[in-house]
């Protein structure tokens, strides 16, 4: 049955509706956040505010607790859905450099988005520094692409890694964060004292 | 002893003045739920996750076109987003422009909308533009490198239990936490 532009032919017009449409959502709910704020989002490396993780890992969880519902019921099956392949050295050198970026730039694509909608003119030149990077890329760097596909693991989860299925997965992350909202809790209150005055909440 | 403690109202300028006037956030644990069931929506529709760093490849692609597109579609990068010579139309900058609109009423209704450069008190609006542009060219360099970003790594792949997206997000906070405290004049 799902997903269901596999079954209904969307025209372009409706495909593109559709971005826009659940784009919204995915707006809104960062915005909601206060994942349009570079402060905000950083603190959580500065451990006084840890609602970048929270937002983060419970999305993850009921996204994930939502396709194993899904595919239990068979409504959907996890086969259909695309899935990245894995390149253990490309997602580690690229995380790494991408984290770099996060924390002296202060936003991700998806967040610089949101702090451009609120008026950030961090977020503006942010998105024009991703800009050049992704255009330096694919001008002076294009053989990279050859080596992540030369060091691919091809399509790569964990329950087919560990041969550990869907379902037990899902119960050991609900429960991980469910300890892990108790630990963050508890690291917000122990380094309260980096909190900046001003700081969004 | 009165209990009467004041705290020093917010200058203005330093630190993103207004700020004051507005709304407190939502819950984050509440937020992160219902980002699920958008990111859940999404799969359901399409069959794929949320992802961002797309529409800045085809934005690149579209730009590099406008002086080549022999170049372009000889290119290996450039090529995955040139869909047929209209890189603009592409499914992640549209779900880029909803998001951009999603975000920009939720921060009106919020009392968040008002142009501010984002920074600690201790770095000038000078230095942390430069670092701003900086950033980005180094996040959206790993993006490529990565084959994905915060929303397509992190998110959608994490949700599926891909073992790259884990592996991802694993180097991104590594990364990020050793860095922050080079960095934390930026900040804090």
């Amino acid at each position: 049955m799902l997903p269901l532009a596999y079954n209904l032919e969307f025209s372009v017009v409706t495909d593109l509706a559709l971005a826009v449409l659940l784009g919204f959502g995915f707006g809104y709910c960062l915005e909601r956040a206060g994942f349009g704020s570079a402060r905000k989002l950083t603190a959580v490396f500065y451990l006084h505010d840890k609602a970048v993780v929270k937002v983060m890992f419970t999305a993850i969880v009921t996204t994930m607790v939502g396709l194993f519902l899904l595919s239990s019921a068979g409504v959907l099956a996890l086969s259909d859905l695309y899935i990245e392949p894995t390149s253990y050295a490309a997602q580690l050198l690229g995380g790494l450099v991408f984290g770099a970026g996060f924390v002296i730039g202060g936003y991700c694509p998806g967040t610089s988005v949101t702090g451009i909608a609120t008026g950030k003119k961090d977020a503006m030149v942010f998105a024009v520094g991703m800009l050049a990077g992704v255009m330096a890329y694919a001008e002076f760097t294009p053989g990279i692409e050859s080596w992540i596909a030369a060091t691919s693991q091809g399509e790569l989860t964990l329950p087919t890694l560990t041969g550990i299925g869907m379902g037990w997965w899902t119960a050991a992350f609900v429960v991980f964060l469910f300890l892990a909202a108790r630990g963050m809790e508890w690291l917000e209150r122990r380094f309260a004292h980096l909190r900046p005055p001003h700081h969004p909440h | 002893m009165s209990g009467a403690i004041t705290h020093p109202l917010p200058g203005p300028g330093a630190i993103g003045s207004q700020r004051s006037a507005a709304k407190a956030y939502w819950n984050p644990y509440f937020v992160g739920f219902l980002l699920g069931l958008v990111l859940l929506a999404t799969f359901a529709v399409t069959g794929r996750g949320l992802g961002a760093t797309g529409a800045f490849s085809s934005v690149a692609a579209w730009f590099a076109g406008v002086f080549s597109p022999e170049h372009v579609v000889a290119n290996p990068v450039h090529s995955r987003y040139w869909n047929e010579g209209d890189p603009l139309l592409s499914w992640t900058i549209f779900l880029l422009i909803g998001a951009f609109i999603g975000a920009l009423v939720s921060g009106l209704q919020g009392g968040r909308v008002g142009l501010s450069i984002e920074r600690g008190p201790r770095v000038s609006d000078r230095t942390r533009l430069i670092l701003a542009f900086s950033g980005g060219f180094i996040a959206a360099f790993g993006a490529k490198i990565a084959k994905g970003c915060t929303s397509g790594q992190a998110l959608s792949g994490g949700s599926m239990l891909n073992v790259g997206s884990l592996v991802f997000m694993g180097a991104v906070f590594l990364s990020a936490y050793v860095l922050a405290y080079f960095v934390r004049k930026e900040w804090i």
